[in-house]
């Protein structure tokens, strides 16, 4: 069975409906974005994680 | 048949997301974004665009969420004052818990997004932002002093430090400056406003300059700012994010802005009433430019740089 609008209140909430729809949206495509720029910026994306990683400690052993 | 009702009752006023968006002070986010903007891109440190956009962004979510902090503490002050009876909460459109919960997850949420967008030096500085604007001024000092807009000034001149310190880090004398134009900057802007603002604060048992100490003395207090401003203006062009540009504006504008100063100084009250705070009016106008104007050349500075152009 379909859900079809019932009640007034959906009318009533509708604008605020959408703006929180389209904040959530937004803050969606931000995160994506950001995390795409991060990535092509080289930035360093490994970190410590309580396990041997010779990709993060190789640097400091070449400073050494 | 069902056991479960909802509560599908028309309140008399409901809140709309526009109300929401209100408890964030627009206006004053609006200054934040500007000279946040400003700070970061003077700085000698180029950012990606995508993650300065995101980092200035969340400084003025994180601004708007010290402003519902704000309205939520100040909701019994807000109720009393003609100005400010139609904001969310003393109208009714949002209710105290509503703007409490909104204040602190938003506050939650640009930190953590401006450290990850940006560094963590940044985001802890954003977090005392809010802090210092949400409980040293709003809880602590609004309430307690007349020199609540002076060291409150401050929150609101963290902004381009904050900025300067998305792109490089830190803190330098250069950003200093800049908080130091803006903190300078804050009382006098604020003063004019309060002497032709026929405002209730009184009986809201806010302590303003103005009410405790009277009218000539705010007078005298805003020449002395405008006098302490102007060499904090002209060493900000000295600096390397100064050059010809800046100082010629810095220059003109304080000697204008300190004209304006004298003018309020030497004016009486009756003066005052005469011509309906003709010349308060128009020191306060030149006050938004000024600062504008400030900001804008530092802004010009950086782009002529970035052509070869530019500083000294």
């Amino acid at each position: 069975m379909p859900i079809t609008e019932t009640h007034e209140i959906h009318k009533r909430r509708f604008g605020r409906n959408l703006g929180v729809a389209l904040t959530l949206v937004g803050f969606v495509a931000i995160v994506f974005f950001l995390t795409m720029s991060k990535i092509r910026n080289g930035g360093s994306f490994e970190a410590f994680d309580h396990s041997v990683r010779p990709s993060i400690t190789e640097s400091e052993g070449e400073s050494q | 048949m069902s056991d479960f009702t909802a509560n599908t009752s028309t309140p008399k006023q409901e809140a709309q997301f526009g109300d929401y968006f209100a408890l964030l002070k627009p206006r004053v986010m609006s200054l934040v974004v500007f000279t946040a903007f400003v700070g970061l891109m003077v700085a000698p440190v180029s950012v990606p665009p995508v993650d300065a956009f995101t980092a200035i962004l969340f400084i003025a979510l994180g601004g708007g969420a010290s402003g519902a902090l704000n309205m939520w503490y100040d909701r019994d002050i807000d109720q009393v004052m003609k100005r400010t009876q139609s904001r969310p909460i003393p109208s009714g459109r949002v209710t105290p818990g509503e703007a409490l919960s909104l204040g602190l997850w938003l506050s939650a949420l640009s930190v953590v997004m401006l450290g990850l967008a940006a560094n963590w030096f940044a985001a802890a500085f954003l977090a005392f932002t809010i802090f210092f604007y949400a409980v040293v001024y709003t809880v602590w000092l609004k309430r307690s002093t007349p020199q609540n807009i002076v060291i409150g000034g401050a929150a609101g001149a963290f902004p381009p430090m904050i900025g300067w310190a998305v792109a490089t880090g830190g803190v330098s004398i250069e950003s200093v400056l800049m908080f130091a134009l803006t903190f300078m900057w804050t009382p006098p802007h604020f003063w004019a406003l309060a002497l032709f603002m026929k405002s209730d604060y009184d009986e809201a048992k806010v302590p303003m300059l103005t009410v405790t100490h009277g009218r000539p003395h705010t007078r005298k207090m805003i020449l002395a700012y405008t006098l302490l401003l102007a060499p904090v203006a002209i060493a900000t062009g000295l600096t390397s994010i100064g050059g010809p540009v800046y100082m010629a504006a810095a220059v003109v504008l304080n000697i204008m802005f300190v004209k304006g100063g004298y003018d309020i100084w030497r004016r009486s009250e009756d003066q005052a009433l005469e011509d309906d705070y003709k010349t308060e009016k128009k020191v306060f106008r030149f006050s938004l430019l000024y600062l504008f104007l400030h900001f804008g050349a530092l802004l010009a500075e950086a782009g002529l740089r970035s052509f070869g152009l530019g500083g000294w």
